[in-house]
């Protein structure tokens, strides 16, 4: 992204960059937001199907999880030029981001053997939506692992500004679906009291 | 004083004190301007990003206005030959064995729905807040461009291609989406429902998907924008107020419309895979249809979750260029600067809390209303607070009358005579009477259509030699302010009046009731009238691109004797706004008729005759 050079940025604590992708994450957190008091106030309505979420959802979430703290000691392990544990690492974020998919779609498979579809009540039509819209940014977050992860293999391993700006970049974003997530799980766990 | 005001003056001004940031040593942002394409389509300069955004709106205002000439054909002549038409609208003009011809209700309703989407979104809020954001906030703030370039290309290429989806929707065969630019279900799932309820909504929804794009790009970009790269000096409570409602839009913004994208989103889980999210015990055509357990009110709160506060990021940004032309034309400061500010907060604030006063009629407990209604009163107060500021800085003005500045007092006119209404509409008592009438129709036109339209005219004529390096030719700005101030006043007047009685808004003909019979001269009358508005933007139009090529030269940077950074950049615009340095900015944007002097420019350092009051 080709941004306006100015020195004058330089006297703010915060990256503009990283200032934008905090208000796409509010902005994408406000969707959410949004299914999840429609979810309430469609609970309320009655006329409800109530269900056990599958354990699926919650092996995935410590998948996930697991994955946030892999970037994490990547991003550490960047900095203090431990090459072979920082591309180690962010391989193994990038894995366990496609694992958590993975056992997400078994989830929804185990959801179809308890006989709720898509289409049978929408208490089970919201968990497929909200769990497959989350889906949809965690396979954002796997492109930019995949790019960090062809910086980190293609490139000399130098810390740089640019690159630690870069690396911060990938490592907000994937923290946010993590939580994001863990926010989703909490709420349907509580809804279904 | 006038020496420290001349061009000479100003020039040394910024280079004295001006903060070096060896931008042009650079040359990185010349290579994007190197060719036409770069220069003028896919451009990454924000100076020609707002005047895409204001030519593509002005398009869409064109088309919008056309449509609603055609409802109102209807509704003012129901039982003239429309024949004439068919050569436009073809098979939408249904010919009777007599060979009289008629608008068919279908094309009625889908023009009622596309002069709402397409006003609402692509000219009011694209058109107005992606004009002038992008124009203005790194100008006043100070700033070489946006924070990032690229996503301002791409908000507006977004923007672009939903409204190139909403435009080829217009064609086709089965029309384009015909249930009201609110979308509701089901009217917006079910195919049965009406023709263009197939692949007119499917268009629609995808357009406003593109759309919604557009918004957040745009909206991170002036927020991180207006955070981050003012000049020095620049504090929060120096900048103009056109930045701080540009800035409280793209907030709102934010919020907002993703809330829209997972209520199309929704609809379009129940239209393709069977979902039932808004649908329940529907029966067509005597048969129960299969999806049942949904909730259409529930596609309401989140439609107007949206909904409201998108109103206001209609008006806001006519506000802020409204307080701003007002302040610079009346050589006044603006009164109650941080009063103006506050009450922005507060409206935007509030916009959030009173989504459901739209939804007052729709079988919502009553209870809850009245949360919604005392939150709905509320938002008079910091409205009134506006208003009073303007009158106010008017007050004992030396008023200099020009089109920019008398469209900024018709916008006062329009926002009191719109305003008042929406006491009247913000009890659930008087809804019951008034809900779905025209009086609701006189009342959001007038307080932000039209106000929002006069804003946005007022920021045309007055930075218009900010974007074409020419004036707009005086005397037709006057013909056009008065002939629509007059002629818009006379189409929504009267549907107040219309409304009190009962009439009922969104109708076709009012055929079968008797009751509304003696109302016939007065919808000829509108309609008349609504010609008379459309001829007026015409004038406009031919102004608009005549003064592009040929309209007066700017001759003097500042024409207006304005204060804020804008007018210390050249005329001949150039990437990176300022040719060496940037403007410090020493003082607030208001400081006029100080001490003596007509005006003191912000990146003016503070002078010896100056008094030490504090605004």
């Amino acid at each position: 992204m080709q941004t306006v050079k100015l020195k004058q940025t330089k006297r703010n604590k915060i990256d503009p960059k990283i200032f934008a992708l905090l208000l796409a994450c509010a902005s994408m957190t406000m969707v959410f937001l949004a299914y999840t008091s429609a979810y309430i106030i469609r609970q309320a309505a009655g006329n409800w199907l109530e269900f056990r979420l599958p354990n699926e959802f919650f092996i995935s979430t410590g998948i996930l999880f697991l994955s946030s703290i892999c970037i994490h000691f990547s991003y550490r392990f960047f900095k203090k030029k431990n090459t072979s544990l920082y591309r180690g690492l962010l391989l193994l974020t990038l894995v366990l981001g496609i694992i958590f998919i993975y056992i997400q779609y078994l989830g929804w498979q185990q959801m179809l053997t308890m006989g709720i579809e898509l289409n049978t009540n929408p208490s089970g039509s919201f968990v497929y939506v909200i769990s497959g819209m989350h889906i949809a940014h965690v396979f954002g977050g796997l492109g930019v692992l995949i790019t960090a992860l062809l910086h980190a293999f293609l490139l000399e391993h130098r810390v740089t500004e640019k690159r630690i700006l870069r690396f911060r970049l990938t490592l907000i974003y994937w923290h946010f679906v993590d939580f994001l997530w863990i926010y989703l799980l909490i709420f349907f766990t509580l809804q279904k009291v | 004083m006038t020496e420290l005001t001349s061009n000479a003056t100003e020039e040394k001004l910024v280079q004295e004190l001006g903060y070096d940031d060896h931008f042009h040593e650079h040359h990185d942002g010349d290579k994007f301007q190197s060719n036409f394409i770069t220069t003028y389509v896919f451009s990454l300069d924000h100076k020609v990003i707002a005047r895409q955004f204001l030519i593509t709106g002005i398009f869409w205002a064109f088309i919008a206005g056309l449509m609603s000439l055609v409802f109102r054909l209807q509704l003012g002549f129901p039982e003239e030959d429309m024949a004439w038409l068919r050569p436009f609208l073809g098979k939408w003009v249904t010919l009777s064995e007599e060979g009289v011809g008629a608008i068919s209700p279908e094309f009625y309703y889908a023009m009622v729905t596309m002069h709402g989407t397409i006003l609402v979104f692509f000219v009011l809020t694209a058109g107005l807040s992606g004009t002038f954001s992008n124009l203005l906030i790194p100008l006043q703030l100070g700033a070489r461009d946006m924070a990032s370039p690229l996503l301002n290309m791409l908000s507006y290429w977004f923007f672009f291609l939903g409204g190139l989806i909403m435009f080829l929707s217009l064609f086709l065969s089965t029309g384009p989406f015909s249930g009201g630019w609110t979308a509701y279900p089901p009217l917006s799932i079910l195919p049965q429902a009406s023709s263009g309820s197939g692949a007119g909504m499917t268009m629609w929804s995808l357009s406003l998907v593109m759309f919604v794009v557009s918004v957040l790009l745009g909206g991170i970009n002036y927020i991180s924008t207006i955070l981050n790269l003012r000049t020095k000096g620049m504090t929060l409570w120096r900048m103009p107020l056109t930045i701080w409602t540009f800035f409280i839009t793209a907030i709102v913004g934010l919020l907002s419309f993703p809330v829209l994208a997972s209520a199309v989103f929704l609809v379009f889980f129940d239209r393709s895979l069977g979902t039932s999210f808004f649908l329940n015990e529907i029966n067509i055509g005597g048969e129960a249809l299969a999806q049942s357990g949904g909730s259409p009110i529930l596609f309401q709160h989140l439609f107007w979750f949206l909904g409201h506060p998108e109103v206001y990021i209609i008006i806001l940004p006519a506000m802020g260029m409204v307080s701003e032309v007002l302040s610079v034309n009346s050589r006044k400061p603006i009164f109650g600067y941080k009063a103006m500010v506050f009450s922005v907060v507060a409206i935007a604030f509030l916009s959030f809390i009173v989504w459901a006063h739209h939804m007052f009629m729709s079988g919502v407990n009553p209870f809850i209303s009245n949360f919604f209604v005392v939150f709905t009163l509320i938002i008079a107060v910091p409205s009134a607070v506006k208003v009073f500021n303007w009158i106010a800085t008017l007050y004992k003005g030396n008023v200099r009358l020009n089109a920019a500045s008398m469209f900024s007092i018709g916008f006062v006119s329009m926002f009191i005579s719109g305003g008042l209404t929406g006491i009247f509409l913000g009890n659930s008592a008087i809804d019951i009477q008034m809900h779905d009438t025209y009086f609701v129709v006189a009342h959001f036109h007038i307080v932000m259509g039209v106000a929002a339209f006069f804003g946005m005219f007022a920021g045309i004529y007055h930075w218009y030699p900010k974007m074409f390096g020419r004036h707009m030719n005086k005397l037709l700005g006057n013909i056009h302010f008065w002939g629509t101030m007059i002629s818009a006043y006379a189409v929504f007047w009267p549907m107040h009046y219309l409304g009190i009685a009962g009439v009922p808004r969104r109708y076709y003909s009012f055929d079968v009731f008797q009751t509304f019979d003696h109302f016939d001269d007065m919808n000829k009358f509108i309609t008349i009238a609504a010609f008379a508005v459309f001829l007026f933007q015409l004038v406009f139009v031919l102004n608009f691109f005549y003064s592009i090529w040929f309209g007066k030269k700017q001759t003097k940077k500042n024409p207006y004797g304005a204060t804020t950074l804008e007018w210390t950049t050249p005329i001949e615009a150039i990437h990176g706004n300022w040719p060496g340095k940037i403007p410090t900015v020493q003082r607030w944007a208001y400081d006029y008729s100080k001490d003596g002097t007509d005006y003191l420019p912000q990146h003016l350092p503070k002078q010896d005759f100056e008094s030490d009051e504090v605004h």
